[in-house]
């Protein structure tokens, strides 16, 4: 077995557990908005995103137009096309067309994070290891939650709930520790964020959206006031 | 669903969301000049993910306490640099090990 390759998986593997336990709500509520449990786990081998899939299932319920379901994916998946753009500087010459091609199927929020933290460059072998793990937890997680949602105690659901956000803290957090000027964006995303959430009128703005009206400005600010050295960057 | 109203429906959102994902990694591929550019793309993942988890974070369990629990849990964690599965686990039962605080008390 390929070394990187073991590494990748390695990395995918808290991935995959965050994935399973928020792709097993995702296969509940499938469910109830009238998909059977193939067509939910098809959507999710298909699609790999989490708002996205969720934001799909009162439109196909509703019989929505397709422009518009298009036009819902687009705004809320739009942070990925930034997260691709920022993840094609990381790519090693073993990433050609065709490896592009597969892999940015599945840049997830999450793959991408843990992809950029990598110190130097990533090839395919990393790359196609981190993302199979998380790509079968998903789809396994959405066929569980989907054909036996009501087994699992509450418990152990609500607990697995906060798996993807301690994974989302274990990345930003030590470079955050390190450098003060991710410190601060982190901080000026998070205050952002803080007032789609709380701010009435601003509150009504989708999250996909909101996402974007986060992330963009404090980066865009952050770049303005502490452009990034070198080591930063790598 | 019906298949035939279904499939349109699996088409459109994965063709939609596989095309942004595929095409910047695929045709963006010179290393970029713009400083300004290049630190906007750094400080991308960071505030994305804040953005994310924060408030989000705190709705994630169903009871806010046990959030809190399982987020300082974790914070403490990642300031030390522990590994992404560490980080994850120990805040899933920090809230695991606050519910049952609050069953009993």
């Amino acid at each position: 077995m390929n070394k990187s390759f073991l590494q990748g998986i390695r990395h995918g593997l808290p991935i995959a557990l965050g994935y399973l336990s928020v792709s097993f709500a995702f296969g509940m509520k499938a469910l109830s908005a009238g998909l059977t449990v193939l067509q939910a786990v098809l959507i999710s081998m298909t699609n790999l995103t989490s708002a996205g899939q969720v934001a799909a299932l009162p439109l196909m319920a509703a019989g929505a137009p397709l422009a518009e379901m298009a036009l819902t994916q687009l705004t809320i998946n739009l942070r990925y096309a930034l997260m691709s753009l920022s993840l094609s500087r990381k790519l090693d010459g073993s990433m050609g067309t065709l490896q592009r091609m597969i892999f940015s199927f599945a840049n997830t929020d999450e793959i991408f994070a843990v992809a950029s933290s990598q110190p130097g460059k990533v090839g395919k072998h990393y790359l196609y290891g981190l993302i199979l793990t998380p790509w079968f937890g998903w789809t396994l997680g959405t066929l569980l939650g989907a054909a036996a949602g009501t087994l699992l105690p509450a418990f152990v659901r609500s607990a697995l709930g906060i798996a993807l956000y301690g994974m989302f803290l274990a990345i930003i957090l030590p470079p955050a520790r390190k450098w003060k000027p991710i410190r601060n964006v982190i901080a000026m995303a998070v205050l952002l964020s803080l007032c789609f959430r709380y701010i009435p009128g601003l509150n009504t703005v989708s999250p996909g959206f909101a996402i974007i009206l986060c992330a963009v400005p404090a980066a865009a600010l952050g770049a303005a006031l502490y452009p990034a050295r070198e080591e930063e960057q790598e | 669903m019906k298949w035939s109203v279904f499939l349109p429906y699996l088409a459109v959102t994965a063709g939609v969301t596989y095309l942004i994902r595929m095409l910047p990694m695929t045709l963006f591929r010179k290393e970029i000049k713009s400083r300004f550019i290049r630190s906007f793309l750094t400080y991308i993942p960071y505030t994305v993910l804040g953005a994310m988890t924060f408030p989000d974070v705190l709705y994630s369990t169903g009871d806010m306490r046990t959030a809190i629990c399982g987020v300082a849990v974790a914070v403490i964690l990642a300031w030390r640099g522990r590994s992404l599965l560490t980080v994850a686990l120990a805040a899933c039962c920090a809230v695991a090990l606050a519910q049952g605080a609050l069953l009993l008390f």
